[in-house]
This record gives C-alpha cells, structure tokens and sequence, in this order.
C-alpha cells in the first residue's frame, strides 16, 4: 500500500466530490454554491463535482444555522458517507448562528453537531472563497495539512435531542 | 480463433492494456467536450482516472454480507462482461472470430445494463430502485432497434462478427449502422435518453447507495461500455480487411474517437426525454430505421 500512498493522495486532492446539506439557510450560500460550477468559477477544472448521493461523496458542504428539524438529518447523512471525509461549513450561519442566534428553533452553530474541518465565512461568502474552502478540505483529505483541532465548542453527542429534537 | 490469439484479444488489444486507457480517454473526452459546448474549460486530462484511484482508496460502508456480496459481485460482473465483449470486437476482420460470436456480443454487452438493473433492486434504495425501473423500461425501449439492426447485418452474412464487417452489403450496412447510432445514446446514459441516472429527479439513479470501490467498479464498467459501443460501431463502419495491423489499428481508434466526439456533442446539445417518450421514439423512429434495413437485407439475400 504504501507504494501506491503518493497515488492515492494525489487523487484524493484532485477530485473531492461534494454533498450539498441546506440546514435551515436562506438560499443566499446554496446559490453561491451553485455559481462555482457556472463558466465563470468552472470547479470541474479542480475535478470538484457535486454529487445528489451522500454515499459518493468526500466532502460535506453544510449551510445555514442548523434548524431543529435538520439537526438528526445532517448527522444521519454524514454517517452515510464513506471515510475519509471532511465537513465544510458554508457562510455565516453554521459558524455562528448569524442573524439567528438565540432563536429556540436552533440547534447550531454546526461544530456543535458535526466536527468541522473548514469555516468558509461570509453572508453569502464569494464563490472564490468558497473554493479556496473546498481545496482546503481537499487538502485536509490528501493528509497535505492536519485536521483542525476544535477551537470552539467540541461536538455535543446528544445535542439534537437536547435541544428538544424536531418541532 | 487459437486459444493465444483470443489471449491476446482479452489482455492486450483490443482487452485490458487498450480498453482501460482508453475507457478512461473517452470519459474525459464526453466531459471536456461538454464543457466546451457549455463554455466552461473543463476537467484536466487525468481526471477520470484520479476519480477511480481516490473511489478504490475509500473505505466500504459496512453492509450485511449477503447485500455486501451481491453489491460487488454485480459491478465485477458488468465490467468482466462487457471486457468480454471488447475482446471479441473484429478489429481484424480477416483472422480470428468464430460462427456465431455476434450473438456472444450482444449477450456480452446486454449483462452490463442487467447487472445495473438488478444492483438497483440489490441496494434496497428508493432511488436505487426508480434508477433501475427506468434502466429496465429503457433497456425493453432501444433493445428492440439495436437487436434488429444486428439481425439485418447478420441475414447477409451469418451470425459471425468478423463476416459481417468484411462482407456486409453497404446499403444494408448503412442503414443498420444508422440505427445502431440512434440507439448509443441510451446505452450509454447521455442526453436526450439519460432518464436511468437522471441526477436532478432521482440522484445517481441505480448507483445510488453504491460507495468507494463498488461505486468505482460501476464508472470502469460504464467507461469499459464506451469502448465496448464505440469500438462495435468502429469495427462494423469501415473495415480495411486486407491493409497492415497498424493500418487497422490506427482507423479503428480513429472511428471510436469519431463516434465519441458525435455522441458528445449530441448530449450536449440536447435536454432529457421522458420515459414514454423515449419508448415511442425508439419503437417509431429507430425501429422504422432498423426495419428498413431488416427489408433491404431480406431483399438482397
């Protein structure tokens, strides 16, 4: 296997597939999402493909604040995807709430429920950054960079039911 | 056919050594072409075959061993078959081949649609299963046109494949091969007929729940299925029988790339049928070309 090490980890940062979560966002990030595979951002350039399956995917892409009725959603799709995988975080809401926080309909921010690798801010971010994120994630997954050590809250086993689960 | 000579089909040419690169060649000229009709720049060069590194280095989702078995067997199937039926293409029409290898081929190529139907039930998926509903229904739709434009080719000739490309008559020849075109689109999943993997309605379709090397196993058989089409089309377009190995080579990759480069930029151009309508189309228009040609061999024989 180790022969073959260099191979795989060059594969793997040159061809992240993405799984799209929308946790309560407001569309404004998923449409930014949406505008890095247009001709302008053009992402299959850097082999990035968006995939309607969780099982084929390498990178989950997580927007919005985390609702209560997402909250067990996300986490049963993230356990649907095969390792190695990474979690980015889309804009604003998964990292704090945004304009939502304190609201009892929210469960977030999302490395409450899931352990973040990458933080893409912005209220949409550009699409640029949202690609410098996802080659970030890339690299976290070729084992090019280390995975972050959680600086904010740890993952919360439980959180969603403590939170009152869905409605 | 030697047993050394049907070695050399299945390991070197037209098998392994030339199916694999060139299996992932044509992937990455469908997309790049595509990408360019859309004005984008599209994939590097390497890219399906970094796609099928990084699926086959990925861990398998634990699943209950019957499920597990029959969720790998399906795609080792599919790929060996339609290998197979790379093997027996007639690149060189004068040697080699055996009566009756036609219908080896069609069987060949037509256990790779089966295998995704049944993987679709295997996987106990909801989309799994539409995936493999509409694979089944569309396969019933373009099996009728292919079936009987290669039972117009073989009406003249005999069920050998190597006769067919040598001694085809070209008014039944271009007809059939007319048909067969019309049907490459839907075997191969592409626009106007891509309803089995319809990603906006049902996701991947069959190969929904399908994850790392099994799902990897699934994109080589369907790459494996473009040499396998593009290669048939190739041998039965435009054999030079009696020219040098090179010579034969050479235009048989040519007319795949051909037949790759027009269905491309067919997909690009078109949006997706419905299911009903595919069928009508199929069972009206290709069959009427597939027919004709059927009538224009019983004529000439």
């Amino acid at each position: 296997m180790s022969i073959l090490d260099p191979l795989i980890r060059t594969a793997r940062r040159r061809s992240p597939w993405l799984f799209h979560a929308n946790a309560g966002s407001c569309n404004g990030c998923d449409i930014e999402l949406v505008a890095c595979l247009s001709p302008r951002y053009d992402v299959e350039q850097l082999g990035i493909r968006l995939e309607g399956s969780p099982r084929h995917a390498d990178i989950m892409v997580v927007s919005g604040p985390v609702t209560r009725t997402a909250c067990e959603a996300l986490q049963t799709v993230y356990a649907q995807m095969p390792n190695p995988k990474a979690v980015v975080a889309l804009g604003s809401c998964p990292a704090s709430c945004n304009v939502f926080a304190g609201s009892p309909t929210i469960v977030g921010p999302l490395d409450r429920i899931l352990p973040v690798d990458v933080f893409v801010p912005g209220c949409p971010p550009r699409p640029d950054a949202i690609i410098a994120g996802i080659a970030e994630a890339a690299a976290i997954l070729a084992g090019d960079r280390p995975r972050p050590v959680p600086v904010g809250m740890p993952v919360v086993s439980g959180a969603c039911a403590a939170a009152g689960g869905p409605r | 056919m030697t047993a050394l000579r049907a070695l050399f089909s299945l390991l070197v040419f037209p098998g392994l050594l030339y199916a694999f690169p060139a299996a992932f060649f044509m992937v990455w000229l469908q997309r790049k072409i595509n990408a360019r009709l859309q004005g984008r720049i599209g994939p590097p060069f390497y890219q399906p075959f970094f796609d099928f590194v990084k699926l086959m280095a990925k861990e398998p989702i634990p699943r209950p061993p019957l499920q597990g078995f029959m969720m790998t067997a399906l795609p080792l199937l599919a790929v060996a078959s339609t290998l197979g039926a790379i093997a027996l293409l007639p690149v060189f029409p004068a040697s080699g081949g055996f009566s009756g290898d036609l219908v080896l081929l069609v069987s060949l190529i037509e256990l790779g649609p089966l295998c995704a139907v049944l993987a679709g039930f295997t996987s106990r998926s909801l989309w799994g299963g539409l995936g493999a509903t509409r694979e089944a229904v569309l396969s019933l739709a373009y099996n009728l046109p292919f079936l009987t434009a290669l039972f117009a080719l073989a009406v003249t000739t005999g069920f050998s494949l190597s006769g067919v490309a040598v001694a085809a008559p070209w008014s039944v020849r271009i007809l059939a091969l007319a048909a067969l075109l019309l049907c490459l689109p839907a075997k191969l999943h592409l626009n106007p007929f891509s309803i089995a993997s319809a990603e906006q309605e049902i996701y991947a379709g069959a190969t929904t729940e399908y994850d790392g090397p099994k799902l990897a196993l699934w994109e080589l058989a369907h790459a494996l299925e473009w040499v396998a089409l593009a290669g048939l089309v190739a041998a039965l377009a435009f054999p030079v029988p009696h020219a040098a190995w090179p010579l034969q080579v050479i235009v048989f990759i040519a007319i795949s790339l051909a037949v790759v480069v027009l269905l491309s930029i067919a997909a690009a151009a078109t949006a997706r049928l419905k299911l009903a309508q595919t069928a009508r189309w199929f069972w009206l228009w290709g069959l009427g070309v597939a027919l004709s040609a059927l009538v224009v061999a019983f004529v000439q024989a």
